[in-house]
């Protein structure tokens, strides 16, 4: 029983990395039906900065996990204006073929870093020692990634349920004439959108290379791992992305834990969590917390 | 039949100069249209369907620009500034606020987060009295503060749309059909409101509407119009009053009883006022 609980907690705090990841995913998606192939950079870049403030600069590291998540957050928002802003209205495969050649060059930008080969660590800043609890361990680091990821929840649904900025992001993504005939601002509400997406890709990033380094590659696959997490959830839900990415963590650590013995060179955890991700969709298309569409009238 | 300016009824607000507008570089819709919409009153703009009328409140508000659209000729003075191709967001501000045909309110919010959007551009303080306003004038929607607007009925989406763009605190409400599809009780609800309001909280108003009958008994002033051109003008005795008029848009026959809609329909294809 008590494996049972160590396999829950640590895919609670895999799947915290995972939700947290894919909330930026998410949040662009869900105001400009834009789907963010370059997130996992995002995430990779947030991740290097905070590194270069500590190790480089040698900036007290909270400060420098502060600057890089504003930094990344001004990144998102710099890649909004520039090369997304004039895609507005144009077909949407247009707009994912951007997303993907961004993915590409800020790639090729992070190799020509000393950051594109070798694997890195944040100084140390967090106790060594796990904590122990009733026979089950958690690592610092695990307690992180919940806590971050807890913590964005609670701002992102005081955000979308409280601020009218946030209602009106919603409102944006519900019907963009209408909120253009009220005043809103369609292009502020993009612009937005995408420097919070940068400000939790890097906080991601951080909990990441806390947790287990700092790898280019590694980084980057973190957001593709979104994808099974958000299509999960539903791809324009907030707690949709918290669940999905915690379902898919806590999955996959089940099955590692109990299915591999069964199964000659192991690796069930890369195919449960799809069989469910399947099965879901098959009952709920749009996921289990997506928009479904109101018709009446 | 006087009065027949709108001039007559008080300064005017706005002044739409012999504008055109094309749709994707190509396709034009207006062919040179004007109005003038009198401050503090109702302004009614009829026509049939495809006239133009839709366009023409999107070249007011702004709204042209999500559907690729573009004024290229002529201007539109609102207090004396051309604001023709300006964003909606910027018109808006200036206080002109359209409220779109077919209602649009946002499904999956809430009736009051609905509103709270309406006042979303705003920077002062008094959204929560103004939010108890609207709730006075539809009592409704005081009710349904929590639903999901796109589980409103038709009628209550309606008063919703006109609340939230209440709430930006327009100077200038632009009305585009608020009758479509709607119970005729509901519909005159509706415009007795719209009078109501007009005539407390001293907003101006231009009504499009098909639905003439109602909009005259509520307009000062009124505009029909056919093609992409102002076929007739003049203030609503002077509209009700004209044979053309009564025949084509009211649906009374010249010897006084009333025509069947698909007479007055046969007719209208012969566009008499072009
Ligand atoms: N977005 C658009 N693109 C191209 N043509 C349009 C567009 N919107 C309207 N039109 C055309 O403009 C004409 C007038 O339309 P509209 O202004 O909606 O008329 P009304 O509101 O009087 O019914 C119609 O022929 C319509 O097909
Ligand atoms: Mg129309």
């Amino acid at each position: 029983m008590s494996d049972f609980f160590q396999f829950l907690i640590s895919g609670i705090a895999v799947g915290s990395i995972y939700a947290l990841a894919a909330l930026g995913f998410v949040l662009i998606y869900k105001s400009s039906r834009v789907i963010n192939f370059a997130h996992g950079q995002l995430i990779a870049i947030g991740a290097f900065i905070a590194y270069a403030l500590a190790a480089w600069l040698k900036l007290p590291i909270a400060l420098a996990l502060l600057a890089a998540v504003l930094a990344t957050g001004l990144l998102g928002f710099v890649v909004e204006r520039v090369f997304l802003k004039r895609l507005v209205g144009q077909p949407i495969i247009s707009v994912i073929m951007v997303t993907i050649g961004l993915a590409s060059v800020l790639d090729g930008l992070m190799y020509l870093t000393p950051f594109g080969s070798g694997n890195f660590s944040y100084p140390a800043f967090l106790p060594q020692e796990p904590l122990r609890l009733a026979g089950i361990t958690v690592s610092y680091p695990q307690l992180l990634a919940v806590g971050f990821t807890a913590l964005f929840l609670l701002l992102f649904g005081w955000f979308f349920q409280r601020s009218t900025l946030g209602i009106s992001m919603r409102a944006v993504a519900d019907d963009q004439m209408a909120s253009m005939s009220v005043g809103v601002s369609v292009e502020k509400v993009f612009a937005l959108a995408w420097a919070v997406a940068g400000v939790t890709a890097a906080s991601a990033g951080m909990v990441v290379g806390t947790v287990s380094g700092l790898n280019q590659d590694s980084l980057i696959a973190i957001g593709l791992a979104v994808f099974p997490a958000v299509i999960l959830g539903g791809l324009d839900s907030i707690p949709g992305a918290v669940v999905g990415g915690i379902t898919i963590g806590v999955l996959q650590n089940l099955a590692a834990g109990y299915l591999n013995r069964f199964v000659p060179g192991g690796g069930t955890e890369l195919v449960i969590p799809f069989v469910v991700l399947l099965v879901v969709l098959w009952f709920r298309p749009h996921g289990l917390f997506g928009t479904e569409e109101i018709e009446r009238v | 039949m006087q009065p027949t300016h709108p001039e007559d009824l008080g300064p005017i607000l706005l002044e739409v100069n012999n504008i055109e507008v094309v749709y994707k570089d190509i396709i034009q819709v207006l062919r040179g249209v004007s109005l003038k919409v009198p401050e503090g009153h109702i302004t009614a703009l009829l026509g049939p369907n495809g006239a133009g009328k839709t366009t023409t409140l999107r070249a007011i508000s702004g709204l042209l620009v999500p559907e690729d659209g573009e004024v290229v000729s002529g201007s539109i003075l609102y207090r004396g500034e051309n604001i023709a191709n300006k964003p909606p967001e910027a018109i808006v501000l200036k206080g002109i606020v359209q409220v779109p045909e077919g209602r649009r309110v946002f499904k999956h919010l809430t009736v009051e987060e609905n509103l709270r959007v309406g006042a979303a551009t705003r920077r002062d303080r008094e959204v929560r009295q103004d939010l108890e306003r609207i709730y006075h004038y539809f009592p409704k929607l005081a009710m349904l503060k929590n639903r999901l607007a796109g589980y409103c009925s038709g009628g209550e989406q309606q008063m919703l749309a006109i609340g939230r763009a209440l709430l930006a605190r327009p100077r200038l409400l632009l009305l585009d059909e608020p009758s479509l599809g709607l119970a005729p009780l509901l519909v005159r609800e509706i415009f007795d409101i719209v009078a109501q309001i007009n005539a407390e909280e001293g907003v101006s108003v231009l009504v499009v509407e098909q639905n003439a009958r109602v909009a005259l008994s509520v307009a000062h002033y009124g505009y029909i119009m056919e093609s992409g051109r102002i076929a007739l003008e003049g203030s609503r005795a002077y509209l009700e009053e004209n044979p053309d008029v009564k025949e084509f848009y009211l649906g009374v026959a010249k010897s006084g009883g009333r025509k069947s809609f698909k007479d007055v329909k046969s007719y209208r294809r012969r566009k008499r006022f072009m």
